[in-house]
């Protein structure tokens, strides 16, 4: 596996909200197969994290870099990032919506295929997502990150929403992706079971 | 890249020509304007005929302003947008992308549609390819200018308002040259000021090409972040 030297590099990372320091000073580090899990409380910063990690937030202060993998692009661009929102548009059918995200991602072929097997979509494929429930929402959302192969997932709440088989299919989905050298960046308030998971607590109550 | 850019393209058109898309209410507005202004004015024919390519070309503006806003904001809304900034292409080749798709789904049916509202106004249909082309080398200005008004409200909610506002100045020499070409063959200056009041759109158009998209792509970092 060519991304096997693959590695997260996080440190001394602030972030500042509204004027307001929503944390300072994370560093961590997370190699290939490693699932890294954020927890703490409301409004801790766990999603601009990934939100910075994915480069969809400017970095106050610290440096956040990824080695090992295609020095060609940036790490937006070997990251997938599954937040609160779904991206869905309501008149895309399942496959539709692969189909786009495959051509505009650079999917390889059979993406598509394995992305609607990974999360049992086979049977929507048809359906506008305007009809689909929460739970299929979120696991056509999360069916995205089969269509195309990037090593680093960012994963904001994965398991909102969705029932006990298909939290277990995201577990497999997961654990596949760990196994084939990737690396998973997730927040989380529940335990998602996942083999090699390191937990990051951040906002631990300060006394002002 | 290539692939990416048809297929964001492909999409936005798909998207805009569906049922709740937007891209027959630009057409259906333009229709409404042009066919209330024989009404307001009087049915007489001469003072039409003096009005038409003015009325047709602010009706053609005011349309295309009209589906604007929600050129990014949609995307933006429902979490699509932060998947676009990652993938394979730079922010300003997915506003070109966006832009072409307002393009085709608003500024084409408007230039077709034209012709037939000109009827309404009594416009000589000698008069008419040289209106068609004068739209055609000036709607995609329209477009791509207003991509840097649509960024550039895109946090804004109710945005549309003052994304026309911002857009509407940089409209002007559109409609100046746009009225000036078809004008200038009515006013006997055939060949001269009606050709180089068409180049001039030309020339607006592909200025807009790079301005518009590099604009955007800045407004929208600026505003996500």
């Amino acid at each position: 596996m060519t991304t096997s030297d693959l590695r997260l590099h996080v440190s001394d990372l602030a972030c500042i909200r509204g004027g307001r320091v929503v944390f300072e000073g994370i560093s961590f580090e997370a190699g290939a197969g490693e699932a890294l899990v954020l927890t703490g409380p409301n409004g801790a910063g766990k999603s601009s994290l990934l939100r910075q990690i994915a480069g969809l937030l400017d970095i106050e202060q610290g440096t956040i870099a990824l080695t090992g993998g295609d020095p060609e692009r940036g790490i937006a661009e070997q990251a997938h990032y599954a937040g609160h929102l779904d991206g869905l548009k309501p008149p895309m059918t399942v496959l539709e919506t692969l189909r786009f995200w495959a051509a505009f991602l650079g999917g390889a072929a059979g993406g598509v295929e394995t992305a609607l097997e990974a999360m049992a979509l086979a049977p929507l494929a048809d359906l506008p997502a305007a009809y689909l429930s929460a739970g299929q929402k979120r696991r056509l959302s999360l069916a995205r990150l089969a269509v195309s192969p990037r090593p680093l997932w960012l994963l904001d709440e994965p398991s909102v929403a969705l029932d006990a088989a298909s939290v277990a299919r995201l577990r497999a989905f997961m654990a596949g992706h760990l196994a084939g050298g990737g690396i998973i960046v997730a927040a989380t308030h529940l335990d998602l079971g996942l083999p090699v998971a390191r937990e990051l607590r951040l906002g631990r109550e300060v006394a002002a | 890249m290539r692939r990416a850019f048809l297929a964001l393209a492909a999409r936005d058109i798909r998207l805009a020509a569906g049922i709740g898309g937007g891209g027959g209410m630009a057409v259906f507005f333009f229709l409404t304007v042009v066919a209330i202004v024989p009404l307001g004015v009087g049915p007489d024919r001469p003072v039409l005929e003096l009005l038409a390519p003015g009325m047709l070309w602010v009706g053609l503006l005011l349309a295309s302003l009209l589906t604007l806003d929600r050129m990014f904001q949609a995307d933006v809304e429902d979490g699509s947008f932060d998947l676009l900034s990652m993938g394979p292409l730079p922010l300003e080749l997915v506003a070109v992308a966006k832009s072409l798709a307002h393009w085709v789904v608003t500024g084409l049916p408007l230039v077709v549609a034209a012709p037939v509202l000109g009827i309404l106004l009594n416009l000589p249909p000698e008069r008419m390819p040289l209106l068609v082309m004068a739209m055609l080398a000036g709607t995609p200005a329209l477009s791509f200018i207003g991509a840097v008004g649509a960024a550039l409200t895109v946090g804004i909610r109710r945005g549309g308002l003052l994304a026309s506002l911002l857009v509407l100045p940089f409209y002007i020499p559109v409609l100046i040259f746009g009225v000036g070409a078809v004008e200038a063959a009515a006013g006997g200056f055939e060949g001269q000021a009606g050709m180089q009041a068409m180049l001039l759109l030309g020339a607006i158009s592909l200025a807009s090409f790079v301005i518009g998209p590099l604009g955007a792509a800045a407004a929208l970092r600026a505003n996500l972040r």
